[in-house]
């Protein structure tokens, strides 16, 4: 996979058309265009209710947008269930942590390869040589995974009583344990202090390399800056900026809606 | 298995093991008390009956087992249980009786036992599909109440009796006993029925005497509870976890979540299916009466107060429940009148029509029910998590032994 991968990097993997979505009178994402290019590090960033979560949830099939097109890998995947996005190749993160709590960490990222499971229920019940082969290959890629975000002591742990760090690793090792081309990350690094914000960019770093695209939403513009190499900034559901760090940093709209209109 | 058998070592290692599992030592114990229960009933009381009431609280547990799919694996509260029980025994009743000579068909069927138990399975399942598939898109609370719903339909339709299949509130009665196949029926057997002489035990599948049924309902819960257990620990047991936990995040794994939760409604059903023809055979009589509210709300009861999600905790609610309702209360007021004789209470026995006071044996009897709820208020009261709560992860500290770093979870195993 990941040799194929490279060789496209540069390729548009993920392609936004006018995607708006409406709650109601609220309109949460207005008529946002733009492109993920493969083997890149790409940003969303924006105020607080800037509507990014939102474009994600319209992303991964959470709920569909009122209106746009959503196209993964030249595919339309608009409206797609979200298990079936996940399927195809797009594996996301949560703001508000949702690992499974009540599972051990192993279980998780177990879990997280559940769509490239081929046992059947026949094998499940019977526990057949096939069923049993295969959860072996799971529990051992679910160590590695573990063990590539760095939280492998805790395999055995309920999720819930992981460190709060460790839990924002273990989503992204659930994520990353779907095998997807394109991860969503939502704020990875909220409530991190500066040193561990520097060891999630390396990680996300790390991800890049195994050529897996990486979009993320962030709310802390430094963080941004040194690991993304493109960035989108969306102020009220409109996209107000678009280009390399630099270009948005001194865009004087990204800053207004930062900062605030001077007066 | 059979490797780990025939080694002497590997399994002195195998039995080390287990004997440190609880739940192990548990399925031991329930075990060797199977085994032993039949003789020991029958030379203590000098009858069977005790042992046919224990055969009929393995039904309870069959039960118990397949809810334990949809309310402790996946999550899905499910109060119309019993309606997939009378969707098995009603399968077997119409295919192995002659009900269906009075009915449109005109023509009695009657297939075996074995198949039967299959196709009552078979049945179940695939209703506990057509009812998911539309209503699983419900959560919680709502889908209880559809389930309430279809749990009160089904036992209607079989008392109406559309077009004259069911016999409606007559019943169906005279339903055929199992007999061993063929090819299992040796010398040892006479006749039909298969009679085997184990001692003082009489193997033989007659509603006089009970055993034969009792040995195929423990080999019947040893079978499911492997199966259940094999189940639990697949991808699709975990997925189940999963969906439970926090539905949105799964279906963001690639957890089909409809599909998932339609499987474990339809496994729960299948085992009830398996439960209720079963039931059938045994009772030879299947009426509508038996598959009401009460069954339903029982078997969860057993489920909650056994610990949900975990299968020995399961087994040990049902036997409890089925022990207090069934044996406990309704010995109640009989013993409570031996001891009032014995005390010298016996002015309390006969009724008295002046101060409307019933006596005291059916004084007792309606007081059953309220005895009853006061023993599970009491039970949730001092042990919520259920007798024996669920482990989440024994499977991993099980294959590497690493305790050191896992911290107790006191809200593990409640619900």
């Amino acid at each position: 996979m990941s040799a194929q991968e490279s060789e496209r990097a540069g390729e548009t993997i993920l392609d936004l058309e006018g995607v708006t979505k409406r709650f109601l009178g609220l309109v949460a994402v207005d008529n946002v265009s733009f492109e993920v290019k493969r083997g890149e590090v790409f940003a969303l960033i924006g105020p607080n209710g800037a509507g990014k979560t939102t474009l994600f949830n319209c992303i991964t099939g959470m709920f569909p947008p009122s209106e746009g097109r959503v196209s993964f890998d030249g595919r339309d995947i608009t409206g797609y269930k979200p298990h079936r996005v996940a399927f195809l190749g797009i594996a996301r993160t949560f703001q508000n942590i949702r690992v499974f709590d009540y599972m051990s960490a192993l279980d998780n990222v177990r879990l997280g390869q559940h769509s490239r499971m081929h046992a059947q229920i026949w094998d499940a019940i019977l526990k057949t040589p096939k069923a049993r082969r295969e959860e072996a290959e799971v529990t051992e890629r679910a160590h590695e995974l573990l063990r590539f975000v760095g939280i492998e002591r805790y395999a055995n742990s309920f999720a819930r009583n992981l460190p709060y760090g460790a839990q924002r690793r273990l989503e992204i090792a659930r994520a990353l344990a779907t095998t997807p081309r394109l991860l969503l990350l939502d704020e990875p690094a909220a409530g991190f202090n500066p040193q561990e914000k520097v060891e999630l960019m390396k990680l996300v770093e790390k991800i890049r390399a195994q050529d897996v695209t990486v979009f993320l939403i962030e709310h802390d513009m430094r963080v941004v800056m040194g690991a993304s190499s493109r960035i989108v900034v969306l102020d009220h559901g409109i996209k107000i900026a678009e280009g390399t760090p630099q270009e948005v940093r001194s865009d004087a709209k990204v800053i207004e809606a930062y900062l605030g209109k001077s007066a | 298995m059979i490797a780990t058998l025939r080694d002497p070592k590997r399994l002195r290692a195998k039995l080390r093991q287990w004997s440190r599992d609880p739940y192990m030592v548990v399925y031991g114990v329930l075990f060797v008390a199977a085994v032993i229960f039949p003789p020991l009933a029958s030379f203590a009381t000098g009858t069977s009956t005790l042992t046919g009431l224990a055969a009929d609280a393995g039904v309870w547990v069959l039960l118990a087992i397949g809810l334990n799919v949809v309310v402790g694996f996946a999550g899905l509260l499910d109060l119309g249980y019993a309606a997939f029980f009378a969707i098995g025994a009603y399968t077997y009743a119409l295919l192995a009786s002659a009900q269906l000579r009075s009915s449109p068909l005109h023509q009695a069927v009657h297939l075996p036992f074995w198949v039967l138990l299959f196709l009552a399975m078979f049945v179940a399942a695939s209703a506990g599909a057509i009812l998911g598939a539309p209503t699983l898109r419900l959560r919680g609370d709502y889908l209880a109440i559809v389930t309430l719903g279809f749990g009160e339909i089904v036992p209607r339709v079989f008392r109406n009796d559309p077009g004259h299949w069911t016999g409606g509130i007559n019943a169906i009665g005279g339903i055929d006993q199992p007999t061993i196949p063929v090819c299992l029926d040796g010398p040892w057997s006479q006749g039909d029925d298969f009679k085997l002489q184990f001692g003082a035990v009489n193997c033989s599948f007659s509603l006089s005497d009970p055993t034969a049924y009792y040995v195929l309902m423990v080999i019947l819960i040893i079978a499911c509870v492997i199966l259940v257990t094999n189940l639990q620990i697949s991808r699709l047991g975990r997925a189940w976890a999963a969906v439970r936990e926090d539905e949105v995040a799964a279906a963001a794994m690639g957890v089909n979540t409809r599909n998932i939760k339609l499987l474990a409604f339809g496994i729960g059903a299948a085992f009830s299916g398996f439960g209720g023809a079963y039931y059938g055979a045994k009772l030879s009589l299947v009426s509508p009466d038996n598959f009401d509210f009460t069954v339903s709300i029982t078997v969860l009861v057993m489920v909650v107060l056994g610990g949900m999600g975990n299968i020995p905790g399961v087994i040990l609610g049902a036997l409890a429940v089925y022990f207090l309702e069934f044996k406990f209360l309704t010995d109640l007021p009989r013993n409570a009148a031996a001891l009032a004789n014995q005390v010298g209470l016996q002015g309390l026995l006969a009724p008295n029509a002046a101060t409307s006071w019933p006596g005291l044996e059916d004084f007792v009897g309606r007081l059953n029910f309220l005895v009853l709820g006061l023993i599970l208020v009491l039970m949730m009261l001092l042990r919520p998590q259920g007798i024996l709560p669920s482990r989440v992860r024994a499977q991993e500290l099980k294959a590497e032994g690493a305790a050191d770093d896992t911290v107790f979870d006191a809200r593990a195993g409640q619900t």
